[in-house]
């Protein structure tokens, strides 16, 4: 079978429990999105690992580069007083 | 420095920073082949695994072993769809890996060439079979390349279940009738110097080691893990109640560890090379498999096309 006759994939997203968010589990291939849902659970969630799954086609997702050097982040790594720890603050004060 | 060197310069830290590598880095040629090669083989040796148990659904003793094994079996088939998910990271396709695997041009593991020949070797192949995979499988929970990681992370925690089946169905035979008891022993004394085989070639001959753990890919020799899984093993005999064949085996205190005696590499390499007992009718029903889901695949892929083109009125 040719390349081309291959099912898409598909990226999965599971949510393990209410009040978390969906995670990356993996990917999978099917030919449609009812499909993908279905291969994902009987994939991802054997053992009750998932209470909703999100299933997402691969060729949708734009990607930064994942290498923690890229100039993509430095706009953050200079900003130390995004940090309520950078603040001066005298030692009586309480709750603050 | 010019850039590639940079890159690999890069690389190397994160490596040995004990980082993980993902998809989109940068990564030396030979580091991603060497990956696909190892975990296509993974790949296929989960999915080649399905067949030898599979071989004993429909004549499961009791209905409680049927589920059991079931499930077991459908493991496999999941395990083997995260690592070739893990493998296509690295931009190759499943098509292309199962085509190598069809043409023999990719492995799978050796013990599988193995054929299955009564109920209890079910349970052999859970408590060794699966023990030396679980054995050689921790250490790569923490391998550098991040998505065979992750997969890897996931398929302990449920092999777990498939060792402790595996102890409990021989457990039970063991502990039976006297052609039960008879029967479990002949298991064992059939899968055991074949197990310690799964560790591959010792340690000497180990073409790919030095480089692997120099890549945080692999984390013991062959020979260490082999050691671990004899040591834990043997104490599990005897609870069992059953013998491991091997007369030279006998504890040294000197050295904290077991001894065990030489193993067959002329059989290894030649069950390795395609003479096992069962390489062809494994690899057979594989293709037959595939070959014979061809309509299959080719008509829900034709059905999502024309749902596309029609949308529901």
């Amino acid at each position: 079978m040719s390349t081309s006759g291959e099912w898409p994939l598909w990226e999965v997203f599971v949510r393990s429990r209410r009040g978390l968010s969906h995670t990356h589990a993996g990917s999978i291939h099917a030919a449609d999105a009812t499909m993908a849902l279905r291969n994902a659970r009987d994939v991802y969630t054997r053992r009750g690992e998932g209470s909703s799954i999100w299933v997402v086609p691969a060729s949708a997702i734009t990607a930064s580069s994942p290498d923690e050097k890229d100039p993509f982040f430095d706009p953050a790594a200079d900003k130390v007083y995004r940090h309520p720890t950078f603040y001066d603050i005298p030692d009586e004060v309480r709750n603050l | 420095m010019d850039p590639t060197e940079a890159l690999e310069e890069h690389f190397r830290r994160t490596v040995e920073g004990e980082q993980r590598i993902e998809p989109r880095d940068w990564m030396p040629d030979a580091y991603r082949a060497t990956l696909v090669r190892q975990i296509a083989q993974h790949a296929h040796s989960e999915i080649i695994g399905m067949q030898p148990e599979g071989n004993w659904i429909t004549r499961a003793p009791s209905l409680r072993r049927k589920a059991i094994l079931m499930a077991k079996v459908q493991d496999e088939a999941g395990h083997g769809l995260y690592l070739y998910a893990a493998a296509e990271t690295l931009g190759t396709s499943r098509d292309q890996l199962l085509d190598l695997l069809h043409r023999g041009r990719q492995k799978y593991s050796s013990i599988f060439n193995y054929p299955t020949l009564t109920w209890a070797d079910v349970g052999a192949i859970g408590w060794l079979v699966d023990g030396a995979a679980i054995t050689n499988q921790i250490p790569l929970c923490r391998c550098s390349y991040g998505p065979y990681a992750r997969a890897m992370t996931r398929i302990c925690k449920e092999e777990s279940f498939h060792q402790r089946q595996g102890f409990e169905l021989l457990h039970t035979l063991s502990h039976g009738t006297a052609a039960q008891r008879a029967m479990a022993q002949d298991a064992v004394n059939r899968w055991w110097w074949p197990s310690l085989m799964m560790f591959g070639p010792p340690d000497a001959e180990s073409a790919h080691g030095a480089r692997s753990a120099a890549w945080r890919i692999k984390r013991h020799s062959n020979d260490e893990l082999r050691q671990r899984f004899v040591d834990m093993t043997v104490p599990q005999s005897e609870v069992l109640g059953v013998s491991l064949p091997d007369p030279e085996l006998r504890w040294n205190a000197e050295r904290g560890h077991y001894d065990f005696g030489a193993l067959d590499w002329e059989e290894f390499r030649a069950v390795v090379r395609g003479d096992g007992p069962c390489n062809r009718q494994r690899l057979a029903h594989r293709v037959a498999a595939h070959e014979e889901g061809a309509w299959v695949r080719e008509a829900a892929l034709a059905y999502a096309e024309k749902r596309r083109r029609e949308p529901a009125a």
